[in-house]
């Protein structure tokens, strides 16, 4: 007899035979006939199956071949966020009755995954201003380019703007997004009149170099040219500063990994999507509602989805399907553990330790600050070196430096500080900038 | 406890709970002197009403949520086109490394070889398993792969000056991604009936299929679970008419060891890790639908992909990529544990799943298809669909059946779907499942058969012993509520 190679498969020879006999054929060659004869079974060139021992081994190996923040101070920020994560959260989402369900198509047996996705959605209002928002996006800059391709639904108008003051990295996703649906995209600048026919103004507070954007100011600008405001925001910085909703926004998205998502090396994240309830019924992704039962008992299903693919086909308002719902229980479980105060809380720790740092590093000889006005928890820094170099010569400091954004502007880094760096961490990194800065002998 | 619905488990929300004054966690104290502040008018003058709990509370109020939920962990699962297989443990551990979960997407190259290396080996392993060498893991779920997919198609055909191509056919019982994602990509939808067999029907590809012909997207084995015996002719009559050929791979757990897409003549395909390769679905995600093409179409895949310099790995732009889709580098929690999955059963394993997926589902397929009728009586892959018109006929529809199944404590089949079969219920037990498991889901579709003659209303208001009976989703959709508003009433008839 032989056994599995796969420790996953719980069927034996025996199992097999009983089945096959079943089915009423020999082998499980009769069950595969359609399949061209010539090309049924090819050899798998693929390294041979590995123990459990073993295998965590090699993987291991291989993660220590990756620098891992934790070990080295790191500074980057730039769209993804290093902050604590609390235990509980760690702790909940590695319960399997969350983890290894599906989609919740058969509401009364999910009402755990519904009852978490309502939860979600109500925080996302909460933290946003906004009025409504869905169960969820791939990431942030997915859900912003859905919410430009949202505003040309709604305003059947197929120009967007975008203001240029945007991460050209979202610029390139929307850009991939709006391609082949006949829809024109124009970067314009703060002093730029809209194009007349411009479904939406699209921004992003923070912007791409940290700074805090006017966006009351920018949401009116659009809506004088009846356009709608599609705003990006980083999510942490709502704990201190004004939210899309109080400064009249349509749509607003955001990345939601800053809020108890690992980095993960770039994902999975989670994208938050909300808008004006005028709106709601043009939204993409699942969303989630609250109703009764025939016992009238509370409970929650999803809804409004003659908007979704498996319904509307060609005409759905996204192809979205699978999307991120266990990140959105991290985040609905972060949010509940730092809850009211503590939401405020990160903001400020994040704000004051980043301004503590800016104003150091601009004392530093050959080193200014070059952030384009208020800033939260990131800034601009021109270095007297390429900032790759300085970021080679931090490593061997045990420090990963910020961002390098020497491809817009004259070496420049971007560098993030969160609750997590410690003044030592701060220091270290304002010392190793001011030796690397000196010219060597 | 003061709970405000009926029933046994305390519903109320997190603010519901919400007490002035608790906390769940001790931030730690600023170790810098306090900066100045912005100017006010900068500050948000609300306040996020987010929940005041304490730490047992957030820890109970999950763990008693989670409870309401059935999951592979806890129930069989034979959800069709969703392979809800086993999710092994060891792959969350992996995941959850440090030098794993912790690393940032924007750290130079040099800082994560570790990483960079697993993406490139999984893109090499997924290339090989699919005979589709061009692999981009990047897209985030089969949708994305899919519209990757045509953005390729369209920017190959665009280079050629080819751009009379903005058809994409497809048969009718297509998932709805497929469509969905052929109008994001600008492409015409054109739906071809299937045959009476559930095959494709040759002969309308071959009036159809012309210089108009972008793509033809085909999901093998099909969506009713069958392997299209005229494949070779198929994919031949899109190239003669000069088009590429898409495959759905979201069923790719039928396939592995047992064919190679590539071999047939598919030339662009996606794959979902969240299915065929074992990572956990997360009640609706994350997942990962990496795009994999042929070498010809390979400069065209989306940015980033992992290329490979002697012993060196770099983050790349393929030559003419139809750009970036996503915010990075693609889910990558859930590509170690795809790796950690390919890596532990290798090639003898694959095709050990796809064997016993595909003897699963004709165990169930024969055993059943006397008495709830079969949308084709031919062997099936990793999948069946039943149609029990006859059971509707007697007053219990393919919900009714499903909701049933809930009492047994069984997850239903995907029900109505593929769209081509009446009161479809798509039965896909996956290769994780034991025999006795089986032989179990046998005897209670057979018990639930007898009780629609003996007991009809035990189907009607079934399920009886779920946290909620079915649910009014008419009313959820006619007057949507879709978060907590501070002043709600707690009453559930308001
Ligand atoms: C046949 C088929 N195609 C495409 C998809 C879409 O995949 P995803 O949900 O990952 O976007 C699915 C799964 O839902 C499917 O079953």
């Amino acid at each position: 007899m032989t056994t599995n190679v796969s420790p996953y498969i719980p069927n034996t020879d025996a199992d097999r035979e009983l089945m096959l006999a079943a089915i009423g054929v020999n082998s499980i060659d009769d069950l595969v006939l359609d399949i061209p004869q010539a090309h049924r079974f090819p050899a798998l060139d693929l390294r041979p199956a590995l123990s459990e021992f073993d295998l965590v081994a090699e993987i291991a190996a291989l993660a220590s071949k990756n620098a891992t923040p934790g070990d080295y101070a790191c500074f980057l920020g730039a769209g993804a966020y290093r902050h604590y994560i609390p235990s509980v959260v760690k702790s909940v989402v590695a319960r399997g009755e969350f983890l290894t369900s599906y989609t919740p198509y058969q509401p009364e047996v999910a009402q755990g995954t519904l009852q978490v996705g309502f939860e979600f959605q109500s925080m996302i209002c909460e933290i946003t201003g906004m009025e409504v928002a869905n169960a969820g996006m791939y990431d942030g800059p997915t859900a912003f380019a859905e919410g430009a391709l949202m505003a040309c639904r709604i305003t059947r108008r197929q120009t967007i703007a975008v203001l240029d003051a945007v991460d050209p990295r979202n610029v390139q996703i929307l850009d991939a997004y709006a391609r082949h649906q006949g829809i024109q995209i124009t970067v314009i600048g703060h002093g730029d009149a809209l194009p007349d026919d411009a479904a939406c103004l699209m921004f992003q507070s923070p912007d791409q170099f940290g700074a805090i954007e006017d966006m009351a100011a920018l949401a009116e600008k659009a809506h004088s040219a009846g356009a709608l405001a599609v705003a990006s925001v980083n999510p942490t910085s709502l704990g201190m500063f004004r939210t899309p909703g109080e400064c009249d926004v349509d749509i607003a998205t955001a990345e939601g990994q800053a809020l108890g998502v690992p980095l993960s090396f770039g994902g999975p994240y989670v994208g938050l999507f909300a808008c004006k309830d005028a709106h709601k019924r043009q939204m993409p992704g699942r969303i989630i509602g609250r109703t009764t039962d025939t016992k009238d008992r509370v409970g929650y299903a999803l809804t409004l989805q003659t908007r979704e693919q498996h319904i509307r086909r060609e005409r759905a308002t996204s192809n979205i399907c699978t999307s991120t719902a266990l990140i959105g229980l991290l985040m609905t479980t972060y949010l509940a553990v730092i809850g009211r105060s503590g939401f405020k809380k990160v903001a400020e720790l994040c704000y004051h330790k980043a301004h503590y740092a800016s104003a150091r590093i601009d004392q530093l000889p050959g080193y200014a600050v070059k952030s384009g006005g208020p800033f939260f928890h990131e800034f601009m820094v021109e270095c007297p070196l390429p900032p790759a170099e300085i970021n080679r010569a931090l490593l061997g400091k045990k420090i990963i430096g910020g961002h390098d954004m020497s491809d817009r502007s004259l070496n420049g880094m971007l560098i993030c500080v969160t609750e997590v760096n410690t003044r030592a961490e701060i220091d270290a990194l304002v010392a190793a900038l001011g030796e690397i800065a000196r010219p060597r002998q | 406890m003061n709970a405000p619905y009926p029933g046994e488990i305390d519903r109320r929300l997190l603010n519901e709970r919400s007490v002035s004054g608790r906390i769940g966690l001790q931030l730690q104290e600023l170790d810098v002197p306090e900066q100045a502040l912005p100017e006010p008018g900068l500050l948000r003058t609300d306040e996020a009403r987010l929940p005041e709990v304490s730490q047992q509370e957030v820890v109970r109020y999950f763990t008693t949520l989670s409870t309401m939920n059935f999951s592979i962990d806890a129930n069989f699962y034979p959800l069709g086109s969703c392979t809800m297989k086993y999710n092994p443990k060891v792959n969350e551990e992996m995941a959850f490394l440090p030098g794993m979960a912790g690393i940032h997407p924007h750290q130079p190259d040099e800082t994560v070889q570790g990483a960079l290396q697993l993406i490139w080996e999984l893109q090499r392993d997924l290339g090989e398993i699919t005979g589709l060498p061009g692999v981009c893991l990047g897209p985030l779920a089969g949708a994305q792969g899919e519209y990757s997919g045509l953005m390729i198609a369209r920017a190959y055909f665009e280079e050629r000056g080819d751009i009379g191509r903005i058809v994409a056919l497809m048969p009718d019982s297509a998932h709805g991604t497929n469509p969905a994602s052929a109008s994001m990509a600008g492409l015409e939808v054109v739906t071809l009936p299937s045959d009476s067999e559930g095959n494709v029907d040759v002969e309308a590809l071959k009036a159809l299929a012309d210089e108009r012909t972008c793509v033809f997207m085909l999901t093998l084995p099909s969506t009713l679970g069958l392997f299209e015996p005229n494949i070779l002719e198929i994919t031949n009559i899109i190239h003669e008419a000069g088009g590429l050929v898409y495959a759905d791979g979201a069923n790719l757990n039928a396939l592995l060891g047992i064919v190679k897409l590539g071999d047939l003549g598919f030339d662009i395909a996606h794959s979902n890790l969240h299915k065929t390769f074992s990572t956990p679905h997360g009640g609706g995600g994350p997942g990962a639908g990496p795009v994999l093409v042929s070498e010809t179409l390979a400069p065209f895949l989306p940015t980033p992909v992992v290329s490979r310099d002697g012993h060196t790995y770099r983050l790349d732009a393929p030559d003419k990529s139809v750009g970036r889709v996503n915010g990075f580098h693609g889910s990558f929690g859930v590509l170690v544990r795809a790796y950690a999955y390919v890596r532990a059963i290798g090639a003898e394993g694959m095709r050990e799943v796809s064997e016993n997926a595909i003897i699963n589902a004709n165990y169930i397929r024969t055993a059943l298809s006397d008495e709830f009728g079969i949308a084709a009586d031919r062997a099936c892959m990793h999948e069946c669909v039943f149609s029990p018109q006859a059971q509707k006929a007697k007053g219990a529809t393919a919900l009714d059946i499903s909701k049933r199944l809930i009492d047994y404590g069984i997850h239903p089949p995907t029900m109505y779907f593929p769209l081509i079969v009446p009161e479809a219920l798509m039965v896909e037990p996956t290769e994780t499942e034991t025999k006795d498991t089986l032989d179990r889901f046998i005897a209670v579709m057979r018990q639930i058969n007898k009780e629609i003659s003996s007991d009809p209303d035990l189907l009607h208001d079934a399920p009886h012993d779920t946290p909620n009976t079915r649910l009014d989703e008419a009313s959820a959709a006619r007057k949507p509520y879709l978060r907590w508003q501070p002043e709600q009433n707690l009453t559930a008839s308001d």
